[in-house]
């Protein structure tokens, strides 16, 4: 055990309460850093932004295509909903982390994260409120103009009334933190392998696929459809799409949102017990 | 006469280097292969509901697909690395460039290959060949000439579009991601059916960047398609066209950049 | 070869702005304002100013990688933009954050590809290489891969490296920048030895004061954009005043040493106006260390004896610094 981090454990006040709020205040500070730090990259957004609208523009000739050529409607989606989910999927790509790779993965990687279990912090919970923070970000220059783009270009369908965009926005918040804990999975690997780029690579290849990034995972044939929904992928970004689109009804949407909040329950205390097990191993072997 | 043993001094030495790191080479390799064919199955899918898309039909998409991607990969496996541009330009080792006796755009090019986007191009030729398979092509000199010159101006063409991409990131740096809207963007609209784009899109992927010249094009041709108003199918013969058109543009761009970087923009 | 070629560099009014975005704004920069310089064939010369000076800014516009906003420039009888290649094969250098080798590749294969970059034939690589490795020593490392080597390893691979082909001109910015004493030294013992042996011309910028004194024969001293002193460094000195510091550590606390031809400059380490650790400033070109050091060794009692000493050199930043103060 370091010395260091029993002090600094120690000297947490007692008490639920007490102990509670200034945590709380702490991780509220680290999602505004993360916001921030995204603030920082405007030129990056920018090239984002032009790279959603231009794969936007080229997912509705296809796609568009597709649902007319089924007869304006396919695995229920006309084109409004079609176009709904073309522009939201792509504005949520600068949230969503769909390329596995993470700042605490180079930590982990480097050896530096043996500092960040000196903290009185969750390392877990610090990392994934910092990248949440971060993507909440993404949406004010990514996230929003490509959807507002898609919306004066090619118009589409929008949440189900005032409650519809609440059961939306709580459905992207869930979204994103399921990516966000998936991706600090991928990056707790590195407490055992030397090398994640492969396990982060595998997580690039299959999430996008199996999130519904590429064509909807309705239309996705039986058995690809059961192999999808078996991951956290579509909770990412298929689920909230489903939601803010007004495609899933107020009680299917819910029934999403319960289901995502599940995948986060469960990809979080996987993250929470890999890390005390690597932290386990890292005080053995003496980081 | 030009030399070439500075080119292939550094290319040698890194072709030596991917080899020795067997392992990490194994797993590009595999990576590589699994994108190829998520990508496949990403077009693929979209036939399970209709059984012709803008005209084409499942077999003649996947021929399509093999010829572009295979292009696509064989230009990325040499010219890909041009995307590094942005790191060189931050880190300041494009200076380095400079005090060499060669022009910067071929040390750029011959500073890297990679050699899995290989495995890449294996998927590709994998899908070009079921392509030639299951589609009813009426085999003659001319259909294999169109075939040959397809392939070879796709590469032309796609290698254009990373080196028209590298003379913009002078100017973009971080905001480099707007290039991969037309190279990777190209990339997939070249694997689309092209008669199903709007008049802008068939502006911009179908004659500014020459995307429909690559695959769809010769396909149509090949096959005896149709085609549509704007995009006919014996444009498919215009390919080498297409091909030195974007060489044009891809090196105006760099000249622009680089004069623009030794401007002081960088 | 004609009188012309004899001057490796010539600038005539030689300038650059840049421009800089603040916000909505663009703003002019003037980086150099309008710099006359030559330096002949054989010469070592030493380039320095303070940071922003326009250093890094010149030495990009000798090499052909920025474009003069206005004035001449011609190194090695070309000028640097329309004949860079021609220019790349007789000019060296090392840029100190920048380096010119294969990070992931052993420096022997790094010299093997820069050989063929400037088309040595196999004859001359094997000579010149065998030359380099011998008198850098940098055999114990020439199969480790770059990144692996010390920052002292690494700058006499990358001095190597920029030496390869020969060249005429072999500019060095900041090459000691960071380095151990030992290293400095032996890196400008080498370059003391390399222009003997071939007459390459030298122009380094540095903020190493030894840099300048052992290795070059003048000065230039470059303020906001424009040169203003350019002689010896003995020259220089006395202008300003350079002077430097012995810091002595005793055995035993003493009042502050009054040593002849010294000024004192504080003592640490004591109580009562004691110290263990006296430094005395002293001008070079007046007296020596050694004069100093038995000055102060006659002045100690019995028992009391010199435990350890360092000289601090005035850093460039200082001359400079003292220049300019004198300027304004």
């Amino acid at each position: 055990m370091r010395p260091g981090a029993e002090d600094l454990v120690t000297e947490a006040p007692r008490g639920i309460s007490r102990r509670v709020r200034p945590a709380l205040r702490t991780y509220a500070r680290l999602l505004l850093a993360g916001f921030r730090r995204g603030s920082r990259y405007r030129l990056a957004a920018f090239g984002g932004l032009v790279a959603n609208a231009t794969f936007g523009l080229l997912k509705v000739a296809v796609l568009f295509a597709v649902v007319e050529a089924a007869g304006g409607e396919v695995s229920g989606y006309d084109l409004g909903a079609m176009s709904a989910y073309i522009w939201i999927s792509q504005g949520l790509l600068g949230s969503v982390n769909l390329m596995g790779r993470s700042d605490i993965a180079e930590r982990i990687r480097t050896g530096d994260v043996t500092t960040d279990f000196l903290r009185p912090l969750d390392v877990q919970a610090a990392a994934v409120v910092e990248d949440v923070g971060k993507s909440l970000f993404a949406l004010i220059p990514r996230g929003i103009p490509t959807v507002t783009i898609g919306l004066l270009l090619v118009g589409m369908d929008g949440p189900d009334g005032p409650f519809g965009l609440l059961l939306g926005a709580v459905s992207l918040l869930l979204g994103i933190s399921v990516s966000c804990c998936t991706v600090y999975l991928v990056a707790v690997a590195g407490f055992w392998m030397v090398e994640t780029r492969g396990l982060q690579i595998l997580y690039m290849v299959v999430s996008g696929f199996l999130a519904g990034l590429f064509v909807p995972i309705s239309l996705f044939p039986g058995w690809l459809y059961g192999v999808a929904v078996a991951t956290p992928f579509p909770s990412m970004l298929q689920f909230p799409v489903d939601v803010l689109s007004g495609r899933a009804d107020h009680g299917t949407s819910v029934l999403l949102i319960g289901v995502q909040a599940a995948w986060l329950a469960a990809v979080a205390a996987l993250g929470q017990g890999l890390t005390r097990a690597g932290r386990r191993k890292l005080e053995v072997q003496g980081g | 006469m030009v030399d070439l043993a500075p080119y292939r001094a550094v290319l040698a030495s890194r072709i030596r280097a991917q080899r020795s790191h067997r392992a990490s080479f194994r797993l590009d390799l595999g990576s590589s292969v699994l994108v190829g064919f998520v990508e496949l199955a990403e077009i693929a899918v979209l036939f399970l509901t209709v059984d012709r898309l803008g005209g084409l039909d499942l077999a003649a998409i996947v021929l399509v697909f093999g010829i572009a991607d295979m292009s696509f990969s064989l230009a990325d496996m040499v010219f890909g690395h041009c995307d590094n541009l942005p790191t060189y330009l931050k880190a300041g080792t494009l200076d380095v460039f400079y005090l060499r006796p060669q022009p910067l755009l071929a040390q750029l090019v011959t500073s890297d290959i990679s050699l899995r986007r290989l495995a890449r191009a294996a998927v590709g030729l994998a899908a070009l060949v079921a392509g030639l398979v299951v589609n009813d092509v009426a085999w003659s000199l001319a259909n294999a000439v169109l075939l040959v010159l397809a392939v070879v101006s796709g590469v032309v063409t796609f290698s254009a579009m990373f080196v028209w991409a590298g003379g913009m990131q002078f100017f973009l740096v971080d905001g480099y991601e707007a290039t991969n809207a037309f190279v990777y963007g190209g990339r997939y609209a070249a694997t689309q059916p092209a008669s199903v784009w709007g008049r802008p899109l068939v502006v911009v992927f179908g004659f500014f960047f020459p995307m429909a010249f690559t695959a769809y094009l010769p396909t149509l041709t090949l096959l005896g398609l149709p085609g549509s108003d704007w995009l006919p199918g014996w444009l498919g013969w215009f390919a080498p066209v297409a091909a030195v058109w974007a060489w044009v543009l891809a090196l105006a761009s760099w000249r622009t950049g680089v004069r623009h970087y030794q401007g002081g923009g960088g | 070869m004609s009188t012309a070629t004899q001057t490796v560099i010539e600038t005539r009014g030689l300038g650059r702005d840049f421009r800089v975005r603040e916000g909505m704004r663009r703003r002019t920069v003037v980086a150099l304002d309008a710099l006359d310089m030559r330096v002949e064939a054989g010469e070592a010369v030493g380039y320095i100013g303070a940071n922003g000076a326009g250093k890094s800014t010149t030495i990009k516009m000798l090499c052909g990688i920025l474009v003069p906003t206005r004035g001449e420039v011609l190194t090695c009888g070309h000028r640097p933009v329309p004949d860079r290649r021609r220019l790349a094969r007789e000019i060296g250098v090392v840029f100190g954050q920048r380096s010119q080798l294969w990070w992931d590749l052993p420096t022997a294969e790094s010299f093997r590809i820069l050989a063929a970059v400037h088309g040595l034939d196999a004859a001359r690589e094997k000579h010149r290489t065998g030359e380099l490795v011998e008198r850098l020593e940098l055999d114990e490392f020439l199969t480790v891969p770059v990144r692996q080597l010390s920052l002292g390893q690494r700058m006499r691979a990358e001095v190597a490296a920029a030496l390869l082909h020969s060249p005429r001109l072999l500019i060095l910015d900041e090459p000691t920048i960071g380095l151990d004493v030992l290293s400095k030294q032996r890196l400008r013992e080498f370059l003391v030895a390399e222009r003997r042996e071939h007459g390459t011309t030298l122009l380094l910028t540095t903020h190493d004061m030894g840099d300048v004194e052992r290795l070059c024969d003048r000065v230039l001293l470059v303020d906001r954009g424009a040169l203003v002193y350019s002689g010896t460094l003995a020259g220089l000195s006395r202008t300003v005043g350079a002077e430097r510091v012995m810091v002595l550590d005793l055995a035993e606390p003493l009042p502050p040493l009054q040593v002849a031809g010294t000024t004192h400059r504080g003592s640490e380490g004591g109580t009562g106006g004691l110290g263990l650790r006296q430094r005395l400033a002293f001008d070079p070109a007046a007296t020596t260390a050694a004069k100093v050091l038995a000055a102060v060794t006659e002045q100690l009692g019995a028992g009391n004896e010199v435990l350890d000493l360092a000289i601090e050199e005035p850093d460039v930043e200082d001359v400079v610094r003292r220049v300019y103060a004198a300027r304004r």
